[in-house]
């Protein structure tokens, strides 16, 4: 038996640690430890609620808008404003165009190293590169003197022995399977991509002054002017842009991301076979398509449990629990059982080894991160849950989509519950998304053309018109999952705020009855050649975008006692 | 040094770049770091013969929002060269190594590289569970912030966690965060990129400067570049005009709004913020924060989590108005010509009143001892334009 520790787990957000015992090739068993934590919520008490949005943006800079959605909304919840029509699509256009720009940067930039080996690439024959990527693609740069350019920068790059980030990695692992034309194709559509984020990413420039950490959220609505005469404003120009850069995205998208994950796919199909995990799957669901409480979703809320697609249940938030049994924190009626976030505590109690240290203790408590449960099960959060749920709620589109995706790797439905499943997952909801952001930007143009130029309710911008006090929540689907934001408001200022983050529900540890989390359970049998290079680790951990940043987000530790919201 | 020279000249030729347009980039750069145009060729020059400089970037408390930031640097194709001419030896977001793999790199070049290399921080560092709140590889980030940072040839902060504590350090700083600048204590050849996140063309503005002049630019008492922190938001606002005629957002939506008139009453904290976001903008120049209707909330200053807060009540006073003025009364009888005349001095002294006595109750190391004045190039002189 080998012990494994991947310290830090590198390309993701945060401060990642897993720890994993191997036998006889497989792994048998799992520790996944989150290493890093701030203390937002504690920052926001006695804070002004309508601030709380750039204070939990701030959780994560990858992610970058979806704390501030969850927590406008979670506000607006509790105040009673209501924000109007453009202000919902200016909001779904900005998570829209994060998602699509999120999830395109995880394929290529985080995850796509463990699947092609970037060494290899330079013993591709340009011409048969060329040959491949034309059979898979119209996509016009795909000439052989565009890939023996690449194949040159390349060479450069190694000859001159500065790898960079591309040092010392698990180059020539034999898990490495793709032939060395594919690797080329895939290390150009990398350089493509890092050009493509840059520019895409500009629609969040239109719409929010800047990426990363965009400013244009307020409680009650957008600030954000609208107008079509006027410079300041977003006006027909500024449309025009929009527009460019959703067809910019959806060209990219259709003929570069998603003929390039089939082809790499189509290599690693074992990899439908493994990293299934918890097989419980948990969607709030996203993209209000109507104003108002309890709007019609884009991509609809729901659980499934054992991985049965024939049984979407109900959502219900009463049924969230959160575990500290092997979390660096005390219950003060014991660590035992977990307890909803309505009467959530947060006593931090660091029993871990001090640093410098090699190994955690997996019996005791072993990471920052709590351990949500939903009906007392761990749920795994994300792009695949998402269309899962679609797929299985009847979502015509979405099963459009995978029916095409799983026909054309010539596998069932049963694949998608895997680290290959994960991977596709989020490639079908970026071609779902980019797909349907014209639409929104449509509408806008449509308002603007009758001049409905409301972006903000101003009638509860001021704290004298909120009730005493009040609670609220609110819901979003990140890229990387469920988001749920609670806050409790008394006197105009924050009593007390909580966030459950899909992170948090992905990474988080056993919890009291000793189940473990999702990461956890997918690592369970899966192949290691290699210990010294658990290639195969990072595969299905990269496979759910770890966001860790985001997941470490309670520390209370000059009080007790943090949380006190109840669920609305 | 013939061969290093080449090899930049053959990256230059197959991005299809010519020598020239470089040069002229390079001129762009040099305005940028606020020098003379005719700078351009010198940094050229010397970027032209520099060994491909080494960089390892840490991340503590971080959101990784200064790495995206990094990513969306701009100035197509040639500042990609700059930016690719960076060996970038350690970085969790990007790196392919992890685990071991991914600590003996920085060990590596903490060792061979010892006084040669960059090293960028991001986040802040976390003083309290005797380092527990952030360890990476089982080492806390101060024995890994100490380490790195004390052997580099110079450290950049980026981002305001990295410089000045940040969010973590917002009250009551639960985790006992610090910036670079306190918890290494003494640390030289230190520069700080606040702003959250920091704008990536002032980190490449400052590592050309770096790999051109060999040493750090004109800081400001918070170690911060002249020519990127040399002025406040509002010294130059596009809705400047607006402040001046005393034309403001009353609703958000209104009229005014929509016109693209001064936000100071809606919170706007331009005024006491030093960074150069309205003229070099963010995302190819495609917009800001204020360009897109909204207030600036200062978030390139110390303690702006605690101190610029709540984000949407505005400034006390009209800066150039007797203190105490309430800005509601002020409304449209404020003339141009006055407050043109007094804004920015009566401002300005406020401003560095306060900072003054800031410096000296947080022990912020002076700036490197150097004269920069005597300097040909120096920063100082070119910004006071």
């Amino acid at each position: 038996m080998t012990h494994i520790v991947v310290d830090p787990v590198t390309r993701i957000e945060g401060h990642l640690r897993i720890e994993a015992e191997v036998d006889g090739g497989r792994v048998t068993d799992a520790w996944s430890s989150a290493t890093m934590f701030r203390g937002v919520e504690l920052i926001l008490k006695g804070r002004d609620p309508r601030d709380a949005w750039a204070f939990t943006q701030r959780i994560c800079g990858v992610c970058t808008t979806v704390h501030a959605i969850a927590s406008i909304r979670a506000v607006e919840n509790a105040i009673g404003a209501q924000p109007p029509q453009n202000a919902r699509l200016l909001r779904n256009l900005i998570m829209a165009y994060q998602c699509v720009q999120d999830h395109v940067i995880h394929f290529y930039h985080l995850h796509a190293l463990d699947w092609v080996d970037v060494v290899s690439a330079l013993s591709a024959d340009p011409a048969k590169t060329s040959a491949l990527a034309e059979s898979i693609s119209d996509w016009p740069l795909s000439g052989t003197k565009y890939f023996a350019g690449v194949k040159g920068r390349l060479k450069t790059f190694v000859e001159r022995g500065q790898l960079g980030p591309f040092a010392n990695a698990y180059w020539g692992h034999p898990a490495y399977v793709l032939p060395p034309e594919a690797n080329l194709m895939a290390v150009a559509h990398y350089l493509e991509a890092l050009d493509w984020q840059r520019d895409v990413i500009r629609a969040h420039a239109i719409l929010g002054g800047k990426n990363p950490h965009l400013q244009s959220f307020l409680v009650g609505g957008m600030a954000t002017p609208i107008d079509p005469d006027r410079q300041a404003s977003i006006n027909v120009g500024s449309i025009a842009e929009l527009q460019q850069l959703a067809a910019k995205a959806k060209d990219f998208v259709s003929r570069v991301y998603i003929p390039d994950l089939l082809a790499v796919a189509s290599f690693y199909k074992a990899w439908a076979g493994i990293g299934g995990g918890v097989g419980n799957y948990l969607v709030y669901g996203e993209y209000p398509e109507d104003d108002g409480p309890n709007p019609p979703l884009f991509l609809p809320s729901g659980v499934l449990r054992n991985k049965d697609l024939s049984k979407v249940e109900k959502f219900d938030a009463a049924k969230i629990t959160e575990h500290v049994k092997h979390s660096w924190y005390d219950y003060a009626g014991g660590d035992d059982k977990g307890i909803h976030p309505s009467e959530g505590e947060t006593k931090p109690n660091y029993t871990g080894p001090t640093p410098p240290y090699e190994k955690l203790d997996g019996a005791a408590k072993y990471s920052w991160l709590k351990a949500p449960r939903y009906d007392g099960l761990p749920m795994e959060v994300g792009p695949l849950s998402r269309m899962l749920v679609a797929y299985a709620s009847g979502h015509t589109r979405v099963k459009e989509i995978v029916g095409d995706v799983l026909k054309k790797l010539g596998v069932g439905p049963e694949a998608l519950f895997s680290t290959l499943g994960r991977v596709a997952a989020r490639g079908i909801e970026t071609l779902l998304l980019t797909e349907k952001i014209e639409g929104w930007i449509d509408q806008l143009a449509g308002n603007m053309h009758r001049r409905q130029l409301t972006i903000h309710d101003n009638s509860k911008w001021e704290p004298a018109t909120w009730p005493k006090e009040s609670t609220g929540a609110g819901f979003h689907e990140a890229p990387r999952g469920a988001l749920g934001h609670w806050v409790h408001i008394k006197d105009g200022a924050i009593a007390n705020y909580q966030c459950i983050v899909p992170s948090t529900w992905n990474a988080g540890p056993r919890d009291a009855q000793g189940k473990r989390g999702p990461y956890e359970e997918a690592l369970l049998n899966t192949p290691v050649a290699d210990p010294a290079k658990p290639i195969e680790i990072l595969r299905t951990i990269h496979s759910f975008d770890p966001c860790i940043a985001c997941g470490v987000h309670v520390v209370d530790a000059r009080r007790n006692v943090l949380a006190k919201v109840r669920a609305v | 040094m013939r061969k290093p020279a080449s090899w930049f000249e053959a990256e230059l030729a197959q991005r299809g770049v010519s020598r020239r347009e470089f040069v002229n980039y390079c001129g762009v750069m040099a305005t940028a770091l606020a020098l003379p145009k005719v700078f351009g060729s010198r940094i050229a020059e010397a970027v032209l013969k520099a060994e491909k400089p080494v960089i390892v970037w840490l991340e503590f408390q971080d959101c990784a929002g200064n790495t995206e930031s990094f990513l969306r640097a701009t100035k197509p194709t040639v500042a990609d060269i700059v930016l690719d001419v960076l060996s970038v030896d350690y970085h969790e977001t990007i790196m392919a190594a992890a685990g071991h793999q991914a600590e003996d790199l920085l060990a590596k070049t903490v060792k061979e590289k010892k006084g040669a290399y960059l090293a960028v921080v991001e986040g802040s560092i976390p003083t309290g569970a005797n380092g527990a709140y952030c360890t990476i590889g089982g080492r806390s980030a101060l024995q890994i912030v100490r380490e790195v940072c004390g052997g580099a040839a110079a450290t950049i902060a980026v981002g305001t966690c990295a410089t000045f504590g940040g969010l973590p350090a917002a009250a009551p700083n639960p985790t006992g965060a610090l910036g670079v600048a306190d918890a290494v204590p003494g640390l030289k050849n230190l520069v700080n990129l606040s702003a959250c996140p920091m704008n990536p063309e002032n980190l490449t503005a400052l590592v050309v400067h770096y790999l051109t002049f060999k040493d750090l630019p004109a800081l400001d008492g918070f170690r911060r570049p002249l020519f990127a922190y040399g002025k406040t938001i509002h010294d130059n606002c596009e809705r400047r005009a607006h402040f001046d005629a005393g034309q403001y957002v009353e609703a958000w939506g209104d009229d005014g709004h929509r016109t693209g008139y001064c936000l100071y009453k809606m919170g706007c904290k331009g005024p006491v913020t030093f960074q150069n976001c309205p003229v070099v903008r963010w995302n190819e120049g495609t917009s800001w924060p204020i360009g897109c209707g909204h207030p600036c909330i200062g978030c390139a200053e110390p303690d702006f989590w605690d101190k610029m807060t709540p984000f949407y009540r505005h400034l006390p006073t009209i800066p150039g108005f007797k203190l105490g003025t309430p800005v509601d009364k002020v409304g449209l009888w404020a003339s141009a010509g006055v407050a043109a005349a007094f804004a920015t001095h009566g401002l300005i002294s406020l401003v560095q009143r306060a900072r003054t006595g800031r410096v000296k109750e947080e022990h912020i190391p002076p700036p490197p001892p150097e004269d920069e004045t005597k300097k040909p190039g120096s920063p100082q002189k070119g910004a006071s334009s």
